[in-house]
């Protein structure tokens, strides 16, 4: 199956024909490169902005306004925070106007670590970005939720943040967009730029691309279990998974959520969850102090206090200004499958 | 500009009086913004002006066709402000009808919006034009570079009227501290921006800049870049008092004047003009006070579009 980029890219085709998206724009957004990790290659209304993170945010609340939808990109998102009043603003318009102004324009931006992408390539924006209302924030984990939740964010008439988990890009999912082509080889020759001249290349694209839209606020069970729920969004869900799939082989039967949608959450799905197996961890890899998780921690404590077996915990980022560089920096910044793993096996040893 | 004049007195006294919490307007702009708001292509969509004002715009408003009163209601911040239901300063507009985005308390961010209504605006046949306002100080900030780098790139020029109203203080600072550059518009010179720098406190010097300006963007399909240098003459707002300050240039004073010397309108027939006006806004703001608040259960409505009540 297509990979993240490649999905992301064909849902930016597929709103370019079917959506009136009018501008896909960001800092080498546009031709000859089609984005830094080829997200927006091919298309016919992508197009290079100045190296200006406020002017690409500005411009898309502004086009907006204009009811001319955009997505514009801001390239990593440890380059978002010159950003922030506009982001506010953004989020702010509606309210702001007691209800007069519709909103309708997607900032996508490239987060999380996992590709040893140093101190300024490996922010994450989740927790910061949950601080701002008035955004609708997606987050996928795979392919299919990478074109579905785009369209998503192209029918909304708010403003909504596409968060991209950047160790994802490359990753091929299983199954198929509707309307891809089954054979990777083909679709890579298909809608990827050649390397070297581009002048002249141009992208064949899916014919039969359908309307997969993933509803926002939705969350999706990746596995079923009884004895822990582990909440996460994603590349975390991908380690999530997998952890789940090894304790199962010792009987240890482990809930995996993948949030897909960050807000408005999917609470009655991790809140159901919560129900059945007594036992929450919360993952994700944005630094831990007012970190989004702590919401879902304390949100949990004060609906499901009683009927908790095991106190529920966070696992996150640790608190610290970057992500180093050395292997062993990475890792032990972020949350890893080991840790995960760990956890798991507490929690449910541990008894009221 | 005697109702924008009489408008923003009511306001300050509205304040001073403890009907409102906070006033921040436009008096001594009156020459500038009257002319501005006369021409206008007003309604809605990009074939139509799309304003990025800051909060002395007032008299933009009212040469628009706003009701005083509705500024008042915004004022006292009653649920009937049809700018913001109550819940934001008084002078800081919204109206969808007429392309007014909302005006933000940020300073300069509107000159970052005003690029994508901007681009909008680039569409083929489009003839509606982005205005875009701000005072001097907030020339500092990062977004007046980016509309000036955005609006100019060759072969991409957006129709962007970008308007600095200069009355030399950033707050309690002075300019001529802060700035080494001897205009604003200055700057726009080096991007290519056809500009000008004008005497905002004369109505004739503002209506005749202000034309030929929007003429330009508007038909050209270019930036322009218009210093217009204005008096403040209540301070910067409620904050540092907003009283009268002696010394400034009062266009309003300086346009009767004239009207007077040419025979245009007798002293009498001006002084009577702004009685009726004060007469009727002092009888709106007893109105507005009897007005009901916005309700506190209504916080989350319109957080996104359509939407109302708790929605999480």
């Amino acid at each position: 199956m297509a990979n993240m980029a490649q999905a992301i890219r064909m849902a930016l085709h597929y709103g370019e024909k079917n959506l009136n998206l009018e501008h896909v724009f960001g800092e080498d957004v546009g031709p000859p490169l089609g984005g830094a990790f080829t997200v927006t290659q091919g298309l016919t209304k992508s197009w290079n902005s100045p190296l200006d993170e406020r002017g690409i945010v500005g411009a898309a609340i502004g086009l907006a306004y204009a009811n001319v939808r955009c997505v514009a990109e801001v390239q990593f998102c440890d380059y978002i925070y010159n950003t922030i009043d506009l982001l506010k603003i953004g989020g702010m318009s509606t309210w702001a106007s007691n209800g007069d102004w519709p909103t309708p324009f997607t900032i996508m931006t490239i987060v999380g670590a996992g590709i040893r992408g140093s101190i300024y390539h490996s922010h994450s924006f989740d927790a910061t970005m949950t601080h701002i209302p008035g955004f609708k924030i997606v987050m996928p984990s795979n392919s299919a939720d990478a074109y579905g939740l785009m369209l998503a964010c192209l029918k909304e008439n708010n403003p909504t943040m596409y968060l991209a988990p950047k160790a994802l890009l490359r990753v091929e999912s299983e199954g198929l967009i509707p309307g891809e082509p089954a054979n990777k080889k083909e679709l890579k020759e298909m809608i990827d730029a050649p390397l070297g001249d581009r002048s002249k290349w141009k992208p064949r694209w899916p014919t039969g691309l359908e309307d997969a839209t993933v509803e926002i606020g939705k969350g999706k069970i990746v596995r079923e279990g009884e004895h822990v729920t582990l909440v996460t969004y994603g590349r975390h869900v991908l380690i999530a998974r997998d952890v789940a799939d090894k304790l199962k082989q010792e009987g240890i039967s482990v809930e995996v959520i993948d949030l897909r949608t960050l807000w408005p959450y999917d609470w009655d799905m991790i809140s159901n969850s919560i129900l059945k197996t007594k036992r929450v961890i919360f993952v994700n890899e944005d630094t831990e102090v007012t970190n989004f998780g702590e919401h879902l921690l304390r949100r949990t404590i004060e609906e499901h206090f009683y009927t908790l077996h095991a106190r529920p915990r966070l696992l996150a980022g640790a608190f610290v200004p970057g992500i180093g560089l050395a292997d062993p920096l990475e890792s032990a910044s972020v949350p890893q499958a080991s840790d995960i793993e760990k956890a798991c096996r507490e929690i449910v040893a541990e008894r009221p | 500009m005697v109702k924008a004049r009489n408008l923003e007195e009511r306001l300050i006294r509205m304040y001073k009086q403890n009907d409102g919490y906070f006033w921040i307007g436009g008096p001594g702009e009156e020459a500038f913004n009257v002319p501005l708001g006369m021409m206008i292509k007003k309604g809605m969509g990009l074939d139509h002006d799309f304003l990025h004002l800051h909060y002395r715009s007032s008299a933009i408003m009212l040469a628009m066709g706003a009701e005083p009163i509705d500024s008042m209601r915004q004022m006292k911040n009653v649920a009937a402000d049809p700018y913001s239901g109550g819940r934001n300063f008084a002078n800081h507009y919204s109206k969808r009808e007429w392309n007014v985005v909302p005006v933000t308390s940020t300073i300069e961010t509107q000159y970052a919006t005003a690029i994508g209504t901007g681009i909008g605006q680039t569409k083929k046949g489009c003839t509606g034009i982005t205005i875009v306002n701000g005072g001097d100080a907030g020339t500092a900030e990062g977004e007046f570079a980016s509309s000036l780098v955005w609006a100019s790139r060759p072969d991409f020029n957006l129709p962007i009227l970008m308007i600095v109203t200069n009355n030399q203080y950033g707050i309690s600072t002075p300019a001529c501290t802060q700035h080494g550059e001897k205009n604003v518009a200055d700057r726009g010179t080096a991007f290519g921006i056809k500009n000008a720098v004008i005497d905002g406190n004369d109505v004739e010097t503002s209506w005749f800049a202000l034309k030929e300006a929007i003429d330009y963007v508007r038909t050209e399909r270019k930036p322009f870049l218009l210093e217009a240098r204005v008096s403040r003459l209540y301070g910067h707002s409620s904050a540092s008092g907003a009283n009268f300050v002696a010394g400034e240039d009062d266009c309003l004073v300086r346009f009767q004047n004239q009207l007077e010397k040419a025979g245009v309108l007798s002293r009498k027939e001006m002084d009577a003009l702004h009685e009726t006006y004060n007469t009727k806004m002092i009888e709106e703001s007893k109105q507005v006070k009897q007005e009901s608040m916005p309700s506190g259960d209504t916080i989350y409505d319109h957080i996104y579009y359509g939407q109302k009540g708790r929605y999480w």
